[in-house]
């Protein structure tokens, strides 16, 4: 497995604690009470994006349900609400992976916008549909500040995977 | 294909089709919306998932503690002593109301068991702290940081040190979800308190409030206060609630537009009172067929307020 199939460098295998870790850390994240800050990213929306890219074997419309739930309870907002938007994420993203793991991540990062700005939609459009109020058009900035760091979260959540270039059996990483 | 001692390395093990998991997936989800949106079924889980992602929440809440005590600690001795000086003045000018307050209690209480009346409850609760917004961004919703162990129930009344600022609608172990006024989903029974005239005030987003189903030449002035009327047995009767900001009579339409801004500081945190639920109420009437049959306002919005 490589960071991108036109890349030379050959990756470790993925731990599964690291892709648990890394989804409870954005779960954490998204739990922190910011107020209504505008621009602030959906982190478990991104990680679970960057998971079913990179690892589709491995986390999938399953984990993306659970998540779901566990982020409608932690939002107060309907149940049911991000667990749909999140499952449709993920097949999405799985569907796409094989395609987009062949771009360089400026391009990736194109790809998943779109993707994130249709789970802001989706919800938006569940929402107001049982009557909520609309969120305001500052919102949806969300999904392009998820677009903007691509870049860093794909170099962070890769990196227990890398191994060094030059390989030194006398030095321990 | 299991030839003895080798089985196929499991390369193309993918589960159930795609298309097959999203299908299951999203019927789930949309089974779970509409349980939880049509018959309120889903507290339960609500309730399960929220005390067990108790320690994750106090994490998450960690860095905003922080913050906060770290800009208290930062607060000028000026401001405090600003504030110190409002405080006292402000004591002094209730001072000469809230003497009288017990001496008017008694002689209404008095003169109420003289006219044979039922006595009014009198008003007791708990002071909470708002703690954050809720992150929805479709709902005006606070969490509190009073739950069931303080015995919070939902449908308590909130308020602050001006008005009603809104109603416990769920309950945690630990923490309250409060609904603000402003909440489109959010509607109270008000009256005006210069002429007595009943209805239905409702949230319009944006910090603003509706006043909903009065005819166009109903009497309603800008700067008119409205208190609750205590008609739904949920609110006690007298509360301030909201203001009228504008009038808006256009004859094209059965109802007129009036725009209201709340009383109380609904989007500001700070401390507020959770009042007790009501008791002693008299009991619904059976059929509400037999109440009236005069089409009108009144019943109309009698109904909405039930």
């Amino acid at each position: 497995m490589q960071a991108t199939h036109t890349s030379r460098r050959i990756l470790l295998p993925v731990r599964q604690w690291f892709i648990l870790f890394s989804l409870a850390f954005a779960l954490l994240l998204n739990m922190i009470p910011l107020g209504r800050f505008p621009g602030m990213p959906d982190w478990v929306a991104l990680v679970l994006t960057f998971w079913c890219i990179h690892q589709p074997l491995k986390v999938g419309m399953g984990s993306a349900f659970v998540l779901g739930i566990l982020m409608d309870v932690a939002d107060g907002s309907v149940m049911g609400q991000h667990a749909f938007a999140y499952v449709l994420l993920a097949f999405a993203a799985a569907g796409l992976s094989r395609r987009i793991l062949w771009f360089p991540l400026t391009y990736q990062a194109i790809h998943v916008v779109p993707m994130l700005l249709g789970v802001q939609v989706l919800m938006t459009v569940v929402r107001m549909m049982a009557g909520g109020a609309f969120p305001g058009i500052l919102w949806f900035v969300s999904s392009f500040t998820s677009g903007l760091i691509w870049y860093p979260l794909t170099f962070l959540l890769l990196l227990p995977q890398y191994r060094p270039v030059e390989r030194d059996e006398n030095r321990p990483i | 294909m299991n030839v003895v001692g080798h089985s196929p390395p499991p390369f193309f093990k993918r589960g159930p089709a795609p298309l097959a998991q999203l299908a299951f997936f999203s019927t789930l989800s949309v089974l779970c919306l509409v349980a939880d949106l049509r018959f309120h079924t889903l507290e339960w889980l609500r309730l399960g998932v929220a005390t067990a992602a108790l320690p994750l929440q106090k994490l998450a809440y960690l860095p905003v503690e922080t913050g906060d005590d770290f800009s208290k600690y930062l607060t000028r001795l000026s401001v405090l002593q600003e504030e110190n000086d409002e405080l006292h003045r402000r004591q002094l000018s209730t001072a000469a109301q809230i003497l009288r307050q017990q001496h008017l209690e008694d002689e209404n209480k008095r003169l109420r068991a003289l006219l044979d009346m039922k006595e009014r409850q009198p008003v007791s609760g708990q002071v909470a702290e708002i703690l954050y917004a809720a992150r929805d961004p479709f709902a005006r919703r606070v969490i509190i940081d009073r739950g069931m162990q303080s015995n919070i129930e939902p449908g308590q009344v909130v308020i602050d040190d001006i008005g009603v600022i809104g109603q416990v609608t769920r309950a945690f172990p630990l923490t309250a979800e409060v609904t603000l006024l402003t909440d489109k989903n959010q509607a109270i029974p008000v009256q005006v308190q210069r002429n007595g005239l009943r209805a239905v005030l409702a949230g319009a987003g944006a910090g603003t409030l509706e006043l909903r189903f009065l005819a166009s030449n109903a009497e309603v002035q800008q700067g008119d206060i409205l208190v609750t009327s205590g008609l739904d047995g949920v609110y006690l009767p007298g509360l301030p609630v909201a203001k009228v900001a504008k009038v808006d009579r256009n004859n094209d339409f059965a109802f007129a537009r009036i725009i209201c801004e709340p009383i109380a500081g609904i989007e500001k945190h700070g401390d507020v009172l959770v009042l007790a639920p009501r008791t002693g109420l008299p009991p619904q009437p059976e059929d509400p067929e037999q109440v009236s049959d005069k089409p009108g306002k009144g019943r109309r919005v009698k109904k909405m307020s039930r």
